[in-house]
């Protein structure tokens, strides 16, 4: 079996940077939507944070992905147990937007945002607790 | 002080440590009957219930993260690895389950009973603090989201390992104590803001 460096010397892709990136992004989107509501939401704004937050994140995945050798096992119980916690606070949100009659595209905009952040979450998180775990045999 | 890069089996051996459970499922009945209280209170759309679920969840949100990020945190940055670990094994999971779900009550409460009160429409006179408000929250969020809680549950998992890394604790902990830090100030921020709005 190939050896791998220690882990604090692993050179590792920046994913938890880029899921920070995400973050900021899904965040700030959310308050500008936040400070419009519940007036109409100029949409262009909220489109191109959501754009480019999608494109973060499909990177993300494509660079966890290519790691070799990672703890993938650590990674799948971590970010698995997060996204349930999330798919919670997400269908609690969802469940505000719909109550407070968010229609039509603001309610798709809002909701993609929502599953990018569902997603995000347990990425980073996952990845955060894998790099210091040693890699599956 | 003691040096973050202090071996860790100069303190606890791994049979002395005390078994890390990352999750306390014990708690999650507590955390379900939160949530479906909320959900209530947002279905009703009742006042006292919305004041009830923001107040006590903001109250405790803001007064846990100035304790921690003020207090305790410069406390846990003095003490030695061995009790740092002993402390975070028995404090962390704990709050694992404890600040999303604050922050949920909060925020989900906080958001109808604005909506209710009628401070979101935008020429209301306390818009304004809304969005301040919201942009706080944001950075707390992020900071929240993005280096603090990645560092507690990183910290719990190397303290399950038979021969926990001492200093990879100790430099995950200087993360955490420092992101306590920071949220704790803004939450100072977060009382201004409340306390105006509530004061009209």
């Amino acid at each position: 079996m190939e050896a791998h460096a220690p882990l604090e010397e692993r050179k590792l892709p920046p994913v938890q940077q880029i899921g920070v990136a995400v973050l900021v992004l899904i965040v700030a989107g959310g308050i500008y939507t936040a400070a419009h509501l519940p007036r109409h939401v100029p949409q262009g704004p909220t489109i191109a944070v959501l754009c480019a937050a999608v494109v973060l994140l499909a990177v993300n995945v494509s660079l966890l992905a290519r790691i070799d050798g990672f703890a993938w096992q650590v990674f799948r119980l971590v970010s698995g147990w997060v996204f349930l916690a999330y798919l919670v606070i997400a269908g609690m949100l969802e469940y505000v937007f719909i109550y407070d009659h968010t229609r039509g595209s603001q309610l798709l905009i809002l909701s993609l945002m929502l599953a990018v952040f569902a997603v995000d979450i347990p990425l980073l998180l996952g990845f955060s607790v894998a790099r210091f775990q040693d890699a599956d045999r | 002080m003691a040096s973050v890069a202090e071996p860790i089996h100069a303190g606890l051996a791994p049979s002395a440590r005390p078994a890390v459970r990352v999750v306390p499922v014990r708690g999650l009945p507590l955390v379900a009957v939160a949530v479906v209280g909320l959900v209530v209170a947002i279905a009703t759309n009742s006042t006292w219930a919305l004041d009830f679920f923001h107040v006590v969840g903001g109250g405790l949100w803001t007064g846990i993260d100035l304790f921690f990020g003020l207090v305790l945190g410069p406390i846990i940055g003095t003490m030695s690895i061995p009790a740092r670990m002993e402390f975070s094994s028995r404090v962390m999971p704990k709050m694992l389950l404890i600040m999303p779900t604050l922050v949920t009550m909060t925020l989900g409460s906080g958001f109808q009973l604005a909506r209710k009160l009628g401070n979101l429409a935008a020429n209301s006179p306390n818009h304004g603090w809304l969005v301040a408000s919201y942009i706080v929250v944001g950075v707390m969020a992020t900071i929240a989201l993005g280096l603090l809680e990645p560092a507690n549950i990183a910290v719990l998992f190397e303290l399950r390992k038979p021969n926990p890394n001492g200093a990879r604790i100790g430099r995950l902990m200087k993360i955490f104590i420092y992101t306590a830090g920071i949220t704790g100030l803004m939450q100072i921020a977060t009382l201004v803001i409340m306390t105006r709005l509530a004061s009209g």
